[in-house]
């Protein structure tokens, strides 16, 4: 088993392949790689919290950093999806208020993150999502009762990964970025096209998982979309404390990967910064992170108490900037949607709050001998033993229960 | 020894996959007939490479498994026959190559990974309790994550300090996780070719004692009794072995283990006493029958694990005898473990491990005189 001493270490004077595309990428824009991987001086902004259009000039944009405006039919289905978005977000919370499920971390404010992470996808992509990214998973196409399933309580989980090419939506802070670059490793291998979007939030960046997941996807040169919602808080602890960087997008440079800061309430950006990374994805330009500038609205979850960190002012201050408000006031501005237009998405909208409160107010029947099921292919005979336990324990009380009758 | 893989040239990078594929092929096909001497290490690297052959899916990555071969040559080759996108090296980073593994295997890949030293794993703990072992659960079976964690583990090699752990009770514990050890080298082939095939994620763990230590076996039998095994569906998970017939004690054993219980049970005999020897091979799923069988037999019991004996796979093989096997036990069931102590320095490890005297004392101790 020995190995001869003369290996040929590789050749050291030919630039590693990740690196060779990176330049190439930051060619095709005319600009150098530092330029290319350092984020833009400003954050990338299209209509601002009134809802006005933004000039050119002050987008944000630069030479190598430039983002058509997404089309209208685009940004018409994203603000349908703005609104159920939304409503998603308050009637779970009201259903939570109601026990009827045990805990729902809202993302009420973030909506146009959630909805610009599924839209800016293919079928054939990925998405690798958080606790907070419920409406994210919804806007993707999974039914939104199985969504909701992991905080109603009979399983933890109730969706189907592969049949959605969407991750579990995921607790232990950016473990599922490392899924996502191996799901986007393996389909790199098959010679598929795939890209992969992987969230998380701004306190999670400071896991080392969020670190070991950047530079995996850059080394192995990878189709993943790092997209870090920005909503200043991990539950209470401010950004401040988590990081110094400059923003969390540079730290893109230090991974050898592009970094873009975007306006996290503007549907419009969102789409813009998202599309053009999606499509530079797909062309091999490797791995990208983009920053969502946002606020987390209401408290982390109904559990938590928000007054104890955060001052009210603060949390005014996001209320005028809504991602909803400002896509209404666009969109109605520029003629594309009327109060008809409004009436027709409110009633989509209501229709899934209304599937959610029937979902989730059925009393779902649970199966005990269901524990055992699943825990290997097939069952142990430890978890055999196990069962008959439990099911005698059970036919025992239940004939005690019927004699007692 | 021709064998499917490795000579040095092709461990060499210079040497074309087409070239080095076409070799081992044909020294496949030359190999040795009849039984040879064989490492636990070149049984464990031909499973590998064998697997690899049979199913493109299957894909071997870690830290300097590539080039280097791994640390102990367990992957030697395997990149000059398959090519850097089947066996490769990853950034240093323990808990990215199982997250990684996690992500491949859900996306129809079958990950083969190394985890350098016991001790080192533990940057992936997170990954493996929280994910691994729990994917399969939460999905209702919908996503199986049909990965392979190798841990070399154990001491006795005089290693440096985080060199030696015996992490396997970790594992063990964690629902989900399937936990296999092998300790003859023809184990070594079979059960990490099982453990690739199993659809359930396993922690391989490898007794690095025993890489070097050889047995008479003819790979080319095991290559074809595992084709023909896995056509008809079978598999030796979770059937412990009889390494060791008698009559009057059972020693039950597993991995590095196994020979210093055999070794036990050889000298007893010079003293007369006839002791049974259980290999137990799969930790997880255990095979309760096999070990319940023999000490229902003997009437008494002995178990020997490297582990600290605290909390550990040592004091759940005696609660489970304890509990199946009660009304037959002549003696209350002992144990031979390390003690509760961090792994000691090469210079004291001969203290620490369990040898033939203290296994024999215990034996001593099983109250013959009743
Ligand atoms: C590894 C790990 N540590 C701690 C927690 C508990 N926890 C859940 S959410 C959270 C805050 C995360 O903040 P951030 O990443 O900013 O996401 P946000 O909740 O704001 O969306 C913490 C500490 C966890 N889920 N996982
Ligand atoms: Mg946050």
């Amino acid at each position: 088993m020995t190995i001869s001493a003369n290996h040929t270490a590789p050749d050291q004077t030919s630039k590693a392949p990740t690196e060779d595309a990176l330049s190439q990428t930051a060619t095709k824009f005319g600009i150098t790689a530092e330029d290319y991987m350092l984020p833009a001086r400003h954050q990338i902004e299209m209509v601002d919290p009134d809802g006005r259009l933004l000039p050119e000039g002050e987008q944000g944009t630069e030479p190598g950093h430039e983002y058509p405006l997404p089309g209208d039919e685009e940004l018409l289905a994203a603000y349908e999806q703005l609104v159920v978005g939304r409503r998603v977000n308050d009637q779970n919370s009201a259903l939570v208020r109601q026990g009827r499920m045990a805990v729902y971390p809202s993302s009420h404010g973030q909506e146009a993150c959630q909805v610009a992470a599924a839209l800016c996808l293919s079928d054939g992509d990925w998405m690798f999502p958080t606790y907070r990214d419920a409406v994210a998973v919804m806007t993707r196409g999974v039914d939104p009762v199985q969504v909701m399933t992991i905080f109603r309580g009979d399983w933890h989980g109730g969706f189907d990964p592969l049949e959605h090419k969407v991750g579990i939506q995921c607790t232990p802070l950016t473990t599922q970025l490392l899924h996502a670059v191996g799901v986007a490793h393996a389909a790199k291998l098959r010679g598929e096209d795939t890209v992969v979007l992987a969230m998380c939030g701004d306190g999670a960046t400071s896991e080392g998982d969020f670190h070991e997941a950047l530079n995996f996807a850059a080394v192995f040169h990878l189709p993943v979309i790092f997209f870090v919602q920005n909503n200043k808080y991990a539950i209470s602890v401010p950004l401040a404390h988590q990081s110094v960087a400059p923003s969390l997008a540079h730290k893109a440079v230090g991974y050898g990967m592009a970094g873009e800061r975007v306006d996290g309430n503007d549907v419009v950006a969102l789409l813009a910064v998202l599309d053009r990374a999606v499509k530079l994805a797909r062309e091999g330009s490797g791995p990208l992170l983009i920053e969502a500038n946002t606020y987390r609205m209401q408290a982390h979850t109904n559990a938590d108490d928000d007054t104890r960190y955060r001052e009210s002012s603060e949390v005014a201050e996001w209320r005028a900037k809504d991602p909803v408000n400002r896509m209404r006031t666009y969109l109605t501005d520029r003629g594309l949607l009327d109060d008809d237009g409004e009436a027709r998405i409110r009633e989509k909208a209501e229709a899934v709050a209304t599937q959610l409160r029937d979902g989730l107010s059925e009393d779902v029947p649970v199966d005990p001998q269901e524990l055992f099921r699943h825990v290997f292919s097939a069952p142990t005979p430890q978890l055999k033993e196990q069962s008959a336990l439990l099911a005698d324990e059970l036919a025992r009380d239940a004939s005690t229960e019927e004699a007692g009758k | 020894m021709s064998t499917t893989i490795t000579t040095s040239s092709e461990a060499n990078g210079n040497v074309s996959a087409a070239t080095a594929r076409a070799a081992a092929s044909a020294a496949a096909l030359s190999e040795a007939s009849g039984p040879q001497p064989v490492t636990m290490a070149k049984a464990l690297n031909t499973a590998l490479a064998d697997a690899m052959h049979a199913d493109s899916s299957v894909l071997v990555f870690g830290e300097d498994v590539g080039l280097l071969g791994g640390v102990f040559r367990i992957t030697d080759g395997l990149t000059a026959i398959f090519g850097e996108q089947r066996c490769f090296d990853t950034p240093l980073a323990e808990s990215g190559i199982v997250g990684m593994a996690v992500g491949m295997a859900m996306n129809g890949m079958r990950p083969v990974i190394e985890m350098q030293f016991d001790a080192f794993a533990y940057p992936a703990f997170e990954q493996i309790i929280s994910h691994v072992a729990k994917m399969h659960n939460r999905t209702r079976g919908a996503v199986k994550l049909p990965m392979v964690i190798r841990i070399p583990y154990g001491g006795g090699i005089g290693g440096v300090e985080h060199h030696c752990d015996s992490s396997e009770s970790y594992y063990a514990h964690t629902a989900g996780l399937k936990v296999f050890t092998p300790a003859t080298v023809a184990d070594g082939y079979r059960m990490l070719r099982e453990a690739i095939d199993s659809d359930d994620p396993v922690v391989f763990m490898e007794p690095k004692k025993l890489y070097w230590s050889k047995d008479l076996v003819d790979l080319a039998e095991l290559r074809s009794a595992h084709a023909a095994a896995a056509s008809a569906g079978s598999s030796s998970e979770g059937r412990a072995a009889v390494a060791r017939p008698g009559t009057d004690a059972t020693l039950i054993a597993y991995g590095p283990s196994v020979p210093t219980a055999l070794a036990a049970a050889e000298a007893a005999a010079l003293e007369g006493r006839s002791l049974e020897v259980i290999d137990v091979r799969t930790i997880v799923p255990f095979d309760d029958a096999t070990v319940c069988e023999s000490v229902r037999k003997t009437g008494r019991a002995v178990v020997i694990a490297e582990a600290h004996g605290f909390a550990s796979v040592s004091s759940e093989i005696v609660a489970r005898v304890q509990e199946r096997c009660f009304h037959h036990l002549a003696a209350p069931i002992r144990r031979v473990t390390g003690f509760d102590i961090p792994y000691p320095a090469p210079k004291l490890e001969k203290y620490y491990l369990p040898g033939v005297d203290r296994i024999l004392d215990a034996v001593d101790d099983l109250q013959w005189e009743n």
